[in-house]
């Protein structure tokens, strides 16, 4: 990595972001604050960029002794992630915000304005590492299995790793939490986050409903065989593996396997008829810029977020899309999710798993 | 920040000035009684704030008993305000007020909270392209049952000075009570009372290297005003709660020293302000001054930039080394456009990329070098990233 000059850390609040501007502060580097305003919905007490949240972070700035500051994004954010969600549902995928946020939000907006701030770097509070490898940018696993977050970061090319610095990535989540204690940062008992930032502690589906998603059209719950089961509450309300909630009366039980947009029917089955081998994505984004040389190549693909790592091997087509032979079936490949191929801890890229 | 910081936003606030922090700090523990007291503690906090009184007086060229201290600019309005409205509406039923679209914050709420609260019809003045209201325009407004005007002297967001002893003529001539807010301009004009007409007047000392958390309130003899907390009888009644003496004499010697020094300082500020309105017109495509170019403010240069937000400018600015303001503050990320700016008639989106620059004592003319070498990159910037975000 080239020495940072000065860096822009992107601050939430929370106990990494705050260890990650922690540890660049204590490396002696240039370092300020920026938080993000992503979204604000009337009357409602947002898990993220709350002024709760940002007077956390102003605080850890302040302990650290670095200028902190905060920048609008919330329409980039509205348009680029939550619109980007609803349609998602509306179409019958189910889609994962988290990536597209740091494809747009972090790693194209927050970037420029770091950049035009004066920055060399952007650092975030991510687990994962980024190295220098025979003339190119390598995108590594964090070192902590368990919280290792190179998968939502899949989407970043070479442009945004030369800006990228992620001091997480060698330290495990008990030894971020110690870091923070030892500095006496305010944030260090502040519990995990969960799930995503703009559902206001909401299930997913009251979002939807608020929102007026158009995935919430009752209709049809069908087996294998065509057989009206039961009826579901509208497609986006179900995702690929889902058993609970289904409400119907069965011996064994039965899992989404299907969700059918044109028909608006969902179907179910059982847990051997779930599981898939192979799938094809979307065009997949590859972080040195392009795919491996092979025709086809062996490689591990995480297809969800928490998800195992599972060998397949990867056919790179002329149109960028990817089509994957998994070396056992998952019951969870979901439609909108991303498969994101790894060799070893070296994550090469992902891209969006097609319906 | 390894970079040396230079401080432009004096209209924000100013340091204390060293002999005003000398001549408050024996009032912290030495002479520390409660000026209420009989004994000689306070007897001695008495006197100080006897003294003050009368150093304010003769700056404003009023009688000492036409002072009321605050804590603060905000205060000042609020007490001129809602004190004169709530007094003439129980003596004369009165329900109007005017006042005008450019006031800070302090009193266009104080409009707006007795509006709601207490059935006052609040009337807008027109203002010019510079922000400026018209006397004859006021005249023409002025109504039996107006029971305050309310005018800002030195604007903080625009720097433009209004026609103060214009408008405070034609309220005389109808018998209506008008008050100028002057803490903006308190640093840099005269604030005397036979020069401005008015009847109440607002200042606040750390806008003038006094102290935060102390202002005063002229009053002219013969005005009633409704207290705003119920207490005791300090101030004359019309500001209950014991002195703060400290700030107090803080506040008085602050202001006689920035009346004193203000001829040698005016001019400097003047030449000052003038080459960063020049300089910026100049080197900065699209930048455009808000406010009256030549009648405002001595210290007090601001602009608005086509495709800039300002918050980002400011973060630019700041980590280049200048702190600078966008003249309405926010920080919270949240931009919406100072309403001063749209009532002169500019565009939502000029208005969200306003500056505002203000020198002090402690500006050099490198400062403002180094200022206008580091401007016209960063307003690039900011336009190049705002342009490839969309």
């Amino acid at each position: 990595m080239t020495v940072p000059r000065r860096v822009a850390v992107a601050m939430s609040g929370g106990v990494d972001s705050s260890v990650a501007a922690a540890l660049l502060v204590d490396q002696g580097v240039d370092v300020f604050g920026v938080m993000m305003r992503l979204w604000v919905e009337d009357g409602r007490v947002n898990r993220c960029c709350s002024p709760d949240d940002v007077n956390g972070a102003r605080q850890v700035a302040s302990r650290l002794g670095i200028p902190f500051y905060v920048v609008d994004m919330k329409s980039a954010f509205r348009e680029h992630v939550v619109d980007f969600f609803l349609d998602g549902y509306a179409h019958g995928v189910t889609p994962n915000p988290c990536i597209e946020c740091n494809r747009t939000i972090r790693w194209k907006h927050l970037l420029k304005d770091a950049l035009g701030f004066g920055a060399t770097h952007l650092a975030t509070g991510h687990y994962a590492r980024v190295e220098a490898r025979s003339g190119e940018w390598v995108l590594r696993r964090g070192v902590d299995p368990d919280k290792d977050q190179s998968y939502v970061l899949s989407v970043l090319g070479q442009t945004e790793m030369a800006h990228a610095v992620f001091p997480l990535g060698d330290y495990t989540k008990p030894e971020v939490r110690e870091y923070a204690r030892r500095r006496r940062l305010p944030v260090a008992e502040r519990p995990e986050s969960q799930d995503l930032c703009f559902l206001a502690g909401d299930d997913y589906r009251a979002f939807l409903r608020r929102h007026a998603s158009d995935g919430l059209t009752p209709g049809p719950i069908l087996n294998a065989a065509g057989a009206v089961l039961g009826r579901h509450e509208g497609l986006a309300a179900y995702t690929i593996g889902q058993r609970r909630g289904l409400r119907l009366p069965s011996n064994d039980p039965l899992y989404v396997v299907a969700k059918d947009r044109s028909t608006n029917a969902l179907t179910v089955g059982t847990r051997a008829e779930l599981g898939r081998a192979s799938f094809r994505t979307l065009p997949v984004g590859w972080v040195c810029g392009r795919p491996p040389a092979a025709a086809a190549f062996p490689a591990d693909v995480q297809v969800r977020y928490r998800a195992a790592r599972v060998p397949c091997q990867v056919t790179p087509h002329p149109d960028a899309t990817c089509a994957v032979e998994l070396a056992r079936p998952l019951p969870d490949v979901t439609p909108g999710q991303s498969a994101v191929f790894y060799q070893g801890d070296i994550c090469l890229g992902g891209g969006v798993i097609a319906a | 920040m390894t970079a040396a910081r230079v401080y432009l936003d004096y209209a924000a606030s100013t340091p204390v000035d060293e002999r005003v922090l000398e001549r408050m700090l024996p009032y912290f523990g030495g002479s520390f009684g409660n000026p209420s007291s009989i004994h000689r503690f306070g007897q001695e906090g008495e006197a100080a704030l006897d003294e003050a009184r009368r150093m304010v007086a003769e700056v404003m060229v009023c009688r000492p008993g036409e002072i009321v201290f605050t804590s603060g600019g905000t205060e000042s309005d609020n007490l001129a305000l809602r004190g004169a409205a709530l007094a003439a509406k129980s003596a004369r039923g009165a329900s109007h007020i005017l006042t005008t679209p450019v006031e800070h914050p302090a009193v266009l709420n104080a409009c707006r909270y007795l509006e709601r609260h207490h059935g006052f019809q609040v009337e807008w003045l027109s203002v010019d392209s510079d922000g400026r209201a018209d006397p004859d325009d006021v005249a023409r407004r002025l109504r039996d049952e107006t029971a305050v005007v309310s005018v800002i002297y030195g604007n903080n967001e625009i720097g433009t000075i209004n026609p103060v002893a214009s408008i405070a003529d034609r309220c005389r001539a109808r018998g209506v009570v008008f008050h100028t807010d002057a803490v903006q301009a308190a640093s840099q004009l005269s604030v005397r009372v036979d020069e401005l007409g008015a009847d109440l007047i607002s200042i606040g000392a750390h806008k003038f290297y006094g102290p935060k958390g102390v202002g005063a309130l002229y009053c002219r003899a013969g005005i009633d005003l409704d207290p705003l907390q119920p207490g005791g009888e300090q101030e004359a009644g019309r500001r209950a709660g014991t002195e703060n003496v400290p700030l107090i004499v803080g506040l008085a010697a602050a202001f006689e020293i920035t009346a004193a020094e203000r001829p040698r300082h005016a001019r400097r500020f003047a030449a000052l302000r003038d080459r960063i309105l020049d300089g910026v017109v100049d080197l900065v495509p699209g930048a455009g001054v808000t406010g009256h170019r030549h009648d405002r403010l001595p210290n007090h240069a601001s602009f608005v930039f086509s495709g800039v937000d300002a918050n980002r400018l400011l973060a630019a600015l700041d980590l280049a080394g200048y702190a600078c303001s966008s003249g309405s503050a926010c920080k919270t990320g949240d931009p919406s456009p100072s309403s001063a700016l749209l009532a002169l008639g500019l565009t939502s989106d000029l208005a969200l990329g306003s500056l505002r620059v203000t020198v002090g004592r402690r500006t050099t003319d490198e400062d403002i070098d180094g200022f206008l070498a580091t401007l016209p990159a960063l307003v690039e910037a900011q336009r190049r990233t705002a342009v490839s975000a969309g």
